[in-house]
């Protein structure tokens, strides 16, 4: 139809060519860069917090010296001519950041406590778990000694697994990694939430200014009423899609820039940056495993869906912010309290979803996933876990089938909606208005 | 053939009759005066031939034909009374995409924009937003937007409501100009002057049911009281005759009469002449059409109240 495509271009170009959107489309992304940019600015510059730390080593664990190769950053001051109940009130006087006080220890091989840390302020864990660390490895080698077992005899003990998951899908096997899986269900939930709640609103606010600036009838009386709501929504659609095509090609752009300037900036080496060269290599074989789970995504098939759930989902909802748009009047807070029943599925929908990451067959997330107001957000947070194909197929020809259904209804209630001004609308009404006929 | 013929037309609500049986015709080149008070019905009867809202009964013939709102809405331009355009739209934009939507090709529509807005010397507002506009020049705005088609019916409610008597000779002179090429003109309005003035043809529409049909002059002779002013040279003390009685004595030697059924203005005359006054003027008072419309009215509830609907 002629006449939806020129409402159809209306409603896209008028929001292109605002100022708002070119600040939200190019700002945001600038914004994302930007914080990337200072944090990483921050890991590098700033390296580890060097704490001094007094030491009243009662129980004389490590001879009053610590070994330099387990240094963990900090600075220990034993102290000896002090009682710790004296040291305790005035460690900060003396220019101390902590006092660690470790009371005689009668038996190595029973389990040790009363180890204390005074401080002024709760101890950041990461310092918490150095201090431990340290002290932990100098009771493991009093031990060993205690036991008579050299070092080298413990470590072909020690027993340290990792459980690869192969994922076999018929054609090929590959590492499949938990997190990766978790990761990208949850940024795909919610990011067919954001857009369905953001375009879904848009369109609301569309349709009441036709309505409150009463260009409602002007409208009507030369286009249909469900084109004209058509269009819009269509309109608005394609809108959010030409954002969120500049964002990506903003994004990856922009990345692909500053990897150049800065080395460092390259997103797979990014938690490397800043930590000792220790902890290096477990992060190394960290990235690898990451680095092979994202290989194991289905990416064709999570591009495809997303962009159908996207799609069917901000249909299914934007005809009900449409309907909703085109019965509220002046009133806000009346817009409000007609908006609520609208919104209540997309959040439930968002609450299975961050259930369905982890558990992805549950009842409630095959449900979830199947029913057309929740679909969107959660099959999209369970595909990557080889949902049957029989369900996507059912979820997304019900989610197609209740755009039409909804479609249809608010078309209905628009048609009345638009028309009607200065009168609050009931529910009742508007149940009225779909079922009588035009 | 008539350009628009509205037979026995009907719409219900569920807490009232809107339009309940409502006939008229409307030839080209006419200007057709709707009249009413407020919840009369006549925006209701305006959304139907519009192709808004649906009758539930009755029938409309567009030249010749049954009524069809996709195809001849084309031709029909319609200002409603609740009025409005995109406040954040260039209203050069914003008038081609209504020109558009009324089926003009994207040339045919700058075309007919530009020929509309250099006629109401609107040209520099092409590159502004409507929310820059003052209310009047809005009113202007959406009187062009209407006629940009080049409609064969034009329907406009209350098109001067917000406008100054410059701008409202400006558009009362182009809808004279649209219905002399042609074009029937539906005006509907409270302004019961501007009704007198332009129109050829009324109907006055209460509770739904047209109470009143016909040409101006027609209506003001049937409602007419056989009302005359008389000026005279001097005015005598006593008047006493049967012919007629003095309604009003004007200081500038005017007299309001009126004549008693049987007589005739002749014997008004006939009793002056007979007092020897001198007669310096003599002419009918025709009722105008606010005194009509508050006599039919009146009585009637100021707002429709609710009713039950049983059909």
């Amino acid at each position: 139809m002629n006449k939806i495509l020129l409402v159809i271009q209306r409603e896209y170009l008028v929001r292109v060519k605002k100022k708002s959107f070119l600040f939200t489309t190019i700002g945001v992304p600038i914004i994302i860069i930007g914080f990337y940019a200072v944090m990483i600015a921050v890991g590098v510059s700033g390296g580890p917090e060097t704490n001094k730390i007094a030491v009243i080593d009662e129980a004389n664990l490590f001879n009053g010296n610590i070994d330099k190769a387990k240094d963990d950053g900090s600075e220990y001051v034993f102290i000896s001519n002090q009682s710790p109940d004296s040291l305790k009130v005035k460690y900060k006087k003396l220019g101390y950041d902590y006092f660690l006080y470790i009371p005689p220890i009668e038996d190595f091989t029973k389990n040790v406590s009363n180890i204390q840390l005074f401080s002024k302020s709760p101890v950041a864990m990461k310092q918490k778990r150095k201090i431990e660390k340290t002290i932990n490895s100098i009771i493991e080698q009093k031990r060993l000694q205690s036991a008579n077992i050299s070092r080298e005899q413990y470590r072909s003990i020690k027993s340290d697994v990792s459980i690869d998951n192969k994922i076999v899908d018929g054609k090929e096997e590959k590492k499949g990694v938990a997190a990766v899986a978790t990761i990208v269900s949850f940024v795909c939930g919610i990011l067919i939430y954001m857009l369905m709640l953001i375009y879904g609103t848009m369109v609301m606010r569309g349709v009441m200014e036709e309505k409150l600036n009463r260009i409602a009838e002007v409208m009507v009386s030369s286009v249909k009423p469900f084109q004209l709501m058509l269009g819009k929504i269509i309109g608005i659609g394609a809108v959010g899609l030409t954002q969120f095509a500049i964002w990506i090609v903003l994004i990856v752009g922009l990345q692909f820039i500053l990897s150049i300037f800065i080395p460092s900036f390259d997103l797979s080496t990014l938690p490397q940056t800043g930590q000792g060269a220790g902890a290096m290599a477990e992060n190394v074989s960290k990235m690898d495993a990451f680095r092979i789970g994202f290989h194991s995504v289905p990416w064709g098939l999570i591009i495809f869906s997303f962009i159908f759930y996207f799609i069917g989902g901000y249909l299914l909802y934007a005809s009900l912010f449409a309907a909703i748009g085109s019965v509220v009047s002046e009133d806000q807070n009346e817009a409000q309290a007609m908006v609520f029943p609208v919104m209540m599925p997309i959040v439930l929908g968002f609450v299975i979803m961050t259930k369905a990451i982890t558990e992805p067959n549950t009842p409630l997330a095959i449900f979830g996933s199947i029913f057309p107001l929740t679909s969107p957000v959660v099959m999209m947070g369970r595909l990557m876990y080889n949902v049957p194909i029989s369900q996507v197929i059912i979820s997304m020809l019900l989610l197609v089938l209740n755009f039409i259904f909804f479609a249809w209804l608010s078309g209905k209630i628009y048609r009345t909606g638009i028309l009607m001004y200065g009168k609050k609308v009931t529910w009742k009404e508007m149940i009225r208005w779909t079922v009588r006929k035009s | 053939m008539n350009r628009l013929e509205v037979k026995h037309l009907k719409k219900y609500y569920t807490s009232q009759k809107a339009v309940d049986d409502i006939s008229f015709s409307l030839a080209p080149g006419s200007i057709f005066g709707l009249l009413g008070p407020n919840g009369a019905g006549k925006t209701t009867l305006l959304r139907m031939i519009t192709g808004i809202l649906f009758p539930d009964e009755g029938e409309i013939i567009f030249d010749g034909k049954k009524f069809d709102p996709d195809t001849d809405i084309a031709y029909i331009g319609y200002m409603p009374e609740e009025k409005g355009l995109y406040k954040k739209m260039q209203i050069g934009d914003q008038a081609i995409y209504l020109a558009q939507l009324k089926g003009l090709s994207k040339a045919a529509a700058l075309e007919s924009v530009k020929h509309w807005f250099v006629k109401f010397e609107m040209q520099s507002w092409w590159n502004k937003k409507v929310e820059d506009l003052s209310k009047g020049m809005q009113q202007k705005l959406q009187f062009v937007t209407t006629v940009l088609n080049d409609p064969k019916l034009i329907i406009l409610d209350e098109p001067f409501s917000g406008l100054d008597p410059v701008n409202t000779n400006l558009i009362k002179d182009e809808i004279y100009k649209l219905a002399q090429n042609g074009s029937s003109i539906i005006f509907s309005t409270h302004r019961m002057e501007q009704v007198e003035e332009i129109c050829d043809h009324i109907i006055l529409v209460n509770k739904g049911q047209k109470i009143l049909d016909g040409t101006v002059n027609g209506v003001k002779q049937q409602f007419k009281e056989n009302m005359f002013a008389i000026g005279l040279e001097s005015i005598p003390e006593n008047i006493s005759t049967p012919a007629f009685e003095v309604i009003s004595n004007n200081r500038d030697h005017q007299l309001l009469l009126k004549i008693h059924e049987g007589y005739k203005p002749n014997d008004v005359l006939h009793y002056f002449l007979q007092q020897q006054v001198g007669i310096n003027s003599f002419h009918e008072i025709l009722p105008s059409l606010s005194e009509i419309f508050i006599k039919l009215v009146e009585g009637t509830p100021l707002t429709r109240q609710f009713q039950t609907v049983t059909a």
